[in-house]
């Protein structure tokens, strides 16, 4: 069967179960545009921005588990990818990015509409590639998805010129396996490993979980929590963690790093072993490393060899997939008590809860903290919620307990200001289900604001909650801790949300008071047919506690203060 | 301390951008890094001797798809060696003493005019160290180096056998440049 290039790669994408794509069109892909005329089966999403494509992309493969799929043109379409490919690449998302590229025959003349998208893009990819030949693009595109999807997923992307994209050919799908002589992610741990790992087991007293991103990506929730389980071992998750393990378990500490719970960060100090399972001592994790967990032995199990030792030295690396270790080390695990230790924690949470301010009377005023609460309590803690980044971020993380993978999806590496809209879209049109809610500030919003007309035109069930403070509020935060508040640049002038929603056909409300907090999401939840907007205007001066300063020791958190100390 | 690490690559356009993008963002200090091709067309190796922690830099290696094998030599009995072209100013008076010069390095003088002369020394860094500065009085117009390559001795072999070219990856074109 004679195909063109542009029909090749739809047809790849058919073979790899994609259903959906999020794009752009312009002149160098054109020919791929003018070829999904034949394929109707592929679902094709307009975005309003090209970044908003690659962070629908993203949002779609973090809510189904499977591969995201992007196409844009050439040049500018391109680079206004490249915030969305950091973002899946620091959060080890897997979405193949498909661009068009000028005609073979004129790149490296600064041709109309031409940039050197490997090269913008080689540091911010898993893998990238510029086909130069058609015979080649099938395989290509087999690897592309070979490469995103497995070992530690993250974007790959593929840069097609025009003239490749018209050439005919016959179609030949590479049905072999794919055999890469640098690319062998590993499974196993040695025999070595899992008894080195068990000694240290056996003898703690104080141990703890921290449990990242690889419970999510490698499924191994269940194994974590038996472990768990069977050894009286609590655990506190990482920001990407959280959905891994169920948060509302005797056992779980909740978030642990810069705003994690009290609880979460002393017990890390105080551990004298940290079983690292898929995460990856982040600096916001850890705070200044010289005196992290000095007490601690430590157990590291990460996919990715290169995170071994890359912040903390460990005493027992574990290089393999997560699901696959702990199933070698769960046959010889004994039950363990650890009832000082546990007790001891209890002690730290009763300390947490009473300085909480989900807690506290508050009066008139609405905090975001309470909005998200109520927001976990009206939808019985099983929304996908999708955050943006910035304070309302904090407080989903410490307010919105959740209980199964996927559930949580947010910029946790790169920490990209409108993430939030557009990965929301992707996960509700992934997932199909109505009642995906994403939570955004006023100021990540209006980064992406403009994808309203794409949840409108795909009729994506979303349900947008604006935090709204009239400030960038986790700058001001920082302002007012570390720069004597000297508010410079944070306090934002916001159009008049609701009525913005309504220009879109979105059907919008506005929420002053906590009593009307609970109606208005059960009745966005009501709407299932197309996205809705709440704009919850919130305190503005709240701010996030705890918070271990940036650098500063895990266990020196500025804490909430207690209601004695006449203050919110 | 400096490390020295040896890598075979896949022969494709792009890698060695990948390998140097790599080391500069990831903050590694690369003293020398030479590439070339093997006795299999489909590899390429690399000497790269670096100062850092070589473990940190091999794992990071291995992330890139088109790296092979990556191994660290600095502990292994090894032959290594970096080329010199030196042209040295001459006048009746030194060109004699470069001469000596050159006998002791066991280096070779590949061009000769009456004004300058062009050495050629072979061997380890410092061996080409000491030969520049004993050749900096004299008067050297220009040199250039090759940097270190580096095979290890006896039977320890890092073999590019085995590994045939492959379609995909920007293309059958071999040019790992």
């Amino acid at each position: 069967m004679k195909l063109t290039g542009a029909e090749i790669t739809l047809e790849c994408l058919l073979r790899e179960g994609v259903d959906i794509m999020f794009g752009y069109p312009g002149g160098a892909i054109l020919p791929t545009y003018d070829a999904m005329t034949r394929y109707p089966q592929l679902r094709h999403v307009l975005v309003r921005h090209e970044q908003g494509a690659a962070h629908m992309a993203d949002g779609y493969a973090r809510a189904t588990g499977k591969v995201g799929v992007v196409i844009a043109t050439s040049g500018p379409g391109a680079t206004n990818l490249v915030t969305g490919i950091a973002t899946a690449m620091m959060d080890s998302s897997p979405i193949v990015c498909i661009t068009g590229q000028v005609p073979s025959a004129v790149i490296g003349s600064d041709a109309f509409q031409e940039t050197d998208v490997t090269g913008v893009t080689l540091p911010v990819t898993k893998h990238n590639y510029l086909v130069y030949d058609v015979h080649e693009l099938a395989y290509t595109i087999r690897e592309a998805f070979h490469i995103a999807r497995t070992g530690r997923p993250g974007p790959v992307l593929v840069d097609i010129p025009k003239d490749v994209q018209n050439a005919v050919t016959e179609f030949v799908y590479p049905e072999e396996p794919i055999e890469l002589p640098g690319y062998h992610p590993p499974q196993r741990a040695t025999d070595e490993d899992i008894a080195a790992a068990l000694a240290l087991i056996e003898q703690a007293e104080r141990p703890l979980i921290l449990a990242g991103h690889g419970v999510v990506m490698s499924g191994a929730g269940r194994e974590v929590l038996q472990f768990a389980e069977m050894t009286q071992t609590p655990f506190a998750l990482t920001l990407l963690g959280k959905g891994g393990l169920p948060e509302t378990h005797p056992l779980s500490l909740g978030m642990m790093g810069m705003h994690g719970t009290g609880q979460a960060n002393l017990a890390i100090q105080n551990a004298d072993l940290l079983l690292a399972f898929g995460m990856r001592f982040d600096d916001r994790v850890t705070g200044n490393l010289k005196t992290y967990a000095p007490n601690a032995r430590k157990i590291h199990i990460d996919i990715d060899e290169s995170e071994i030792h890359k912040n903390v030295r460990v005493d027992v690396p574990i290089v393999g997939d997560l699901k696959t270790v702990l199933g070698q080390l769960m046959p010889y695990l004994k039950p363990i008590e650890h009832r000082a230790w546990l007790g001891q924690i209890r002690d730290w949470m009763e300390d947490a809860d009473e300085r909480d301010i989900v807690n506290r009377e508050v009066g008139e005023r609405l905090f975001a903290a309470h909005v998200i609460h109520d927001m976990w309590r009206a939808t019985g803690g099983d929304s996908v919620v999708v955050t943006d980044v910035g304070q309302h971020q904090m407080w989903e993380a410490q307010y919105y307990p959740h209980q199964r993978a996927n559930t949580l999806l947010t910029s946790g590496g790169l920490g990209t200001m409108g993430f939030g809209l557009p990965a929301a879209i992707g996960a509700a049109l992934g997932l199909g289900q109505p009642n995906v809610w994403a939570i955004v500030g006023d100021g990540g919003f209006q980064m992406t604001l403009q994808e309203l007309g794409t949840a409108v035109q795909e009729r994506a069930a979303v349900n947008i909650a604006i935090m709204n403070n009239g400030f960038l509020g986790m700058v001001r935060q920082w302002q007012e801790f570390f720069y004597e508040e000297r508010y410079n640049a944070t306090p934002m002038h916001n159009p008049d949300f609701v009525k913005l929603a309504e220009a879109y056909g979105i059907p919008a409300r506005r929420v002053t008071r906590r009593e009307d907090v609970i109606p208005a999401i059960k009745w966005a939840n009501s709407i299932t047919d197309g996205p809705t907007l709440i704009d919850f205007v919130v305190e503005k001066h709240d701010l996030v506690y705890p918070m271990v300063p940036a650098g500063a020791d895990l266990h020196k958190m500025i804490r909430r203060p207690l209601p004695s100390e006449n203050s919110i | 301390m400096k490390r020295t690490l040896v890598a075979l690559v896949e022969n494709k356009p792009g890698v060695l951008n990948r390998v140097a993008s790599l080391f500069r963002r990831r903050n590694f200090n690369i003293d020398s890094l030479t590439v070339g091709r093997t006795e299999n067309p489909a590899i390429s190796r690399m000497t790269i001797v670096v100062d850092a922690e070589s473990e940190k830099i091999r794992t990071q290696l291995y992330k890139l798809v088109n790296v092979i094998q990556v191994q660290d030599v600095t502990d292994i009995p090894d032959v290594s060696r970096d080329l010199a072209l030196i042209k040295v100013r001459v006048n009746s008076q030194t060109r004699g003493e470069v001469v000596q010069l050159c006998d002791i390095f066991r280096a070779h003088i590949v061009d000769a005019t009456t004004d300058a002369l062009i050495v050629e020394v072979t061997g380890d860094e410092d061996k080409i160290t000491s030969m520049t500065e004993l050749l900096r009085p004299i008067g050297i117009l220009e040199m250039v180096r090759t940097g270190v390559v580096t095979m290890t001795r006896g039977e320890h072999v890092l073999s590019p056998n085995g590994y045939k070219l492959r379609p995909g990856g920007n293309g059958y074109r071999t040019n790992v440049l």
